[in-house]
Order: C-alpha cells, then structure tokens, then sequence
C-alpha cells in the first residue's frame, strides 16, 4: 500500500537535514547564494527578522509571488512561515507545495490560545520551544520537528543557548526519573504523559531538534551543535553581513565540523563582518519574539 | 568486516546504528583519510548539493575514486544514490560516478509527493520491504554492466554494481537491516 503524509515521511525530511544549515533567504538571488554555500533548505520570507523588528507592524506570511520564485529558483527544499494558529496562512502554503512550515513566533500571532492543529496537513510543521515541555506540546499538535526559539533578528546567540542548554537537560533529567515520577514530570512541564515517556525512555526527543534565533558566526553555529543540535537555522545572519557567500559558506563548513578547532580557525578567517546585531538583554519584555506563542 | 559512515551531513547515525546491527565494525567518517582500511562506506541521506559541496571542498571525491579502485564498496542512499552516478538529467553538481546510471533528483516530486510503499526485492529474500521516498530520485536508465533489483511502478529504485549499491529510499528510517546486511554480503563475496 502506498501512503504519503505519514509520521515517518514528514519527519524523515527533518532527519535528511541533519548536520545542515537552513537559510532565511528574501529572493530568488539570495537562494541562489544559499544554495551554492551548501546549504539544505531555504526559508522563504519577504523580510528577514531583523528587519522585521526594526520596521515593526503586523507580519504576516509572505507573498505566495515571492515563495513561488524561490522554489523555481533553487532544488533544495524551499521552507516558509506562517503565523502562529493562522491556519489559513497554513492551507495557502500547503497549496504552494512548500516542502516545509515553521509555524514561527517571528510573524505576528493569529491565535494567542491555539497553535495549529497540524496533524490535518499533508505537508510537515517545524515550531519553536524554550524549553522541552513547550516542544512536547506542539510535537503533541503533530510537529514534525523541532527548533529552539532563541531571540530571532539579533545576532545575539544567548537565548539560543539557553533554550538548547533547556531542552537537553531537561530530556536528561527525565531520563534518570523512576517511572511512576513520570505523570507528575508530564504535569509540572505541561507535556502530553506519553510523549514524556518515551523521551525518558529513549533518552531523545521524538523528532529532529535545530537551533535557531541569534545564530551569526561559524563559532555561533558549532557551540549549538557542541550543545546538542541536530542543525541550525540562520535568519538574519548571513544577509545581514557584510560578505554573504563566504559567511553562508563558513557557517555550512563549521556546522559540519563542529568539533574540530582546526577547521573552524581556518573558515572563520577573513569573511568580514558579521551582523551588528542587538544584544537580547537590553530588549524591553515587548520586543521579546520569543514569549510568542506557549 | 569494517564500514564507514560518511558524516558530513544528512541521517548519519541511523546508517551507523543500521550497520552496526547488521553485523559490521562501524566508524564515523569525517576526515577523507579515515577511508583507507575501509571494506564498506555508506553515504546516507542528506541533500544531496550539500554533501557534494562539503565532499569537494574537504578532499572526499578523489579518495573515495581512488579507494574504489582497490575495491571498496560503497553503499548509497537516496543522496548516496545521486552520489554514486554517471550522470545526473536535472543538475550539473558534483558526483562520483562510481555506478553506470542515470538518475533524476527530486523526482517523484516535493515533500508533500513523499511516501512510503512497499517494495518486492528478490535479492534480500522474504516479505516485501517498506520503503520510505522523501524528495527521492529515481534511476531513469542503467549501463550494461548494472543490475537492476527493484522497481517501483516501475521506477528503478535499488540498483547494484559489482561492489556498488544504489538505493532511492531509505532503509535506514525502517527497522529493517535486510538491505544492510545484503551489503556486508557483497563485501564479504557471498553474494
């Protein structure tokens, strides 16, 4: 029998991108350049977050004109935001054959009561959390995969940091509870019980894990692979900076040797300046993306 | 029986674990001159332009060429697969061009065109496998010297070369090592 849609084949795209580095591109060129670095997917948007905090307003998901151009444009898979709960954003991008949604705190919330029931689309959902009971939830919604927030469009890394550093020591502490400590775990982090069994079980989240949300340097995208990611996301990162294709090129170069020093000396050199970027901390609690959606 | 896994990007770690419980010694493969000693190498699922591009620029392509040519068998999945052809219809990247055939990427379609089905393979013996194609690319003709071993509608999926294995889905999603273990035989001569 044939099936599409399943479990395994929305997140076994997820797994194919294991190692990689996903790009926020806002053109066809910039794919392109995306592309050619090495990276394994793009994000389609019309602007990237860093502009999207400076220029302020609703944001939305972007014009199907711009996505469509840039699935023409590359043949990697093409990915594409929709605003948290606004399933119709959701439906329009399932008609444009985006390989991939972030359901994304970056765009403005549709719903501030309900994430997207994902589990009635064909095509696989990527969301945010902060912390393990969050990627549980929306895991527990029907995501396919997983990313951590972080605090997009600031080319800070700290609250990436603090969500990976979150997520992986919570799914330790898990792992050491005696069974029957397990419904009193899934009811402190507000987490579907069997979800939080199998994580304690097997040690891992049920599905792909990235970083993303202040990502900008090489040295940035290999301390979150040294802390547990599967992957990276860059938004605003590479074309932000001043030399895009060798930023875009260093970063897929250091995701993949993340643990050799060596390497990471020799592709950190000579690609100029990275983002300026907005330290996290001095963001008021309303600039904060990341307190978007629960 | 000794394999590596290449670990530039892609499902890395359920090759290795596939493998391993297939029976083989298994090593993560990082650095072009961790191959030489090498019986197996498995090139895993990933995107395919990555692994390319990462293969060209940390010294893998001419290795792996010149470790075939003493007899390595190398193992490919769905990437591994494009990896390891002639030619491929739809793209000018970077292959090796181990294996006799042609293929085209993504070509069964974008993710929401990806499936899984199960597939007859008389090589492995036994039920049919379940096999899962994401984003896969399909063989669209093969030289004199390749044996066809499965065909989806009749798409070629599964596709050998003396010590070459081609393979448009992914086993190593599944808890099936049947594919895995025909692979150490090949290496071993038994089949």
């Amino acid at each position: 029998m044939v099936e599409k849609a399943t479990f395994t084949v929305k997140k076994g795209l997820a797994e194919m991108l294991k190692g990689g580095v996903i790009m926020d591109v806002t053109t066809p060129e910039q794919a392109k350049i995306a592309e050619d670095a090495g990276a394994v997917a793009v994000m389609a948007l019309e602007r990237v977050p860093a502009d999207i905090r400076a220029q302020g307003g609703v944001a939305r998901m972007s014009d199907p004109a711009i996505i469509e151009a840039i699935m023409e444009a590359v043949t990697i898979p093409v990915m594409a935001k929709c605003r948290i709960g606004h399933f119709v954003e959701a439906q329009i991008l399932e008609a444009l054959g985006v390989d991939y949604i972030d359901e994304s705190e970056v765009l403005t919330p549709a719903d501030e009561e309900h994430h997207i029931d994902k589990h009635q689309f064909k095509v696989p959902f990527v969301c945010g959390c902060r912390n393990l009971g969050e990627a549980l939830r929306r895991i527990g919604e029907g995501a396919a995969m997983i990313r951590t927030k972080g605090e997009a469009g600031t080319g800070d890394v700290v609250e990436a940091v603090r969500h990976m550093r979150r997520v992986m020591s919570e799914i330790r502490r898990l792992t050491s509870m005696r069974e029957d400590e397990l419904m009193a775990a899934a009811k402190e982090m507000q987490a579907p019980y069997e979800l939080v069994v199998q994580v304690a079980k097997e040690g891992k989240l049920p599905v792909v894990n990235f970083a993303a949300g202040g990502i900008a340097t090489p040295a940035d995208a290999a301390l979150m692979m040294q802390l547990g990611a599967d992957g990276i996301f860059v938004g605003s990162g590479i074309f932000k900076s001043d030399n895009s294709a060798a930023r875009a090129r260093a970063i897929v170069d250091a995701t993949a040797h993340y643990n050799d020093p060596d390497i990471l000396a020799k592709v950190s050199r000579g690609i100029g300046e990275p983002m300026r970027g907005l330290a996290a901390a001095s963001l008021k609690e309303e600039e904060r993306l990341q307190v978007r959606g629960w | 029986m000794k394999v590596g896994v290449l670990a530039l990007q892609g499902d890395v770690a359920e090759h290795v674990s596939m493998t391993r419980a297939a029976g083989a010694e298994v090593v993560e493969v990082r650095y072009s001159n961790q191959i030489e000693g090498l019986d197996g190498l498995i090139i895993p699922g990933g995107e395919s332009t990555t692994v390319g591009k990462l293969m060209e620029r940390f010294g893998f392509v001419d290795e792996i060429r010149k470790h075939a040519a003493r007899g390595l068998g190398v193992f490919g999945t769905c990437t591994g697969l494009i990896l390891l052809s002639r030619e491929i219809s739809n793209s000018g990247q970077v292959r090796l061009g181990l294996m006799d055939f042609v293929v085209k990427r993504n070509a069964f379609g974008r993710q929401v065109d990806s499936f899984e089905a199960d597939i007859e393979i008389q090589a492995i013996g036994g039920p049919p496998m379940r096999a899962v194609f994401i984003r896969a690319p399909y063989i669209l003709s093969v030289g004199q010297g390749v044996e066809v071993l499965a065909r989806f509608e009749d798409k070629i999926v599964l596709a050998r070369q003396e010590r070459h294995l081609a393979c448009a889905f992914h086993p190593e999603v599944t808890s099936d090592t049947r594919l895995h273990r025909y692979f150490l035989d090949m290496l071993a001569g038994k089949v």
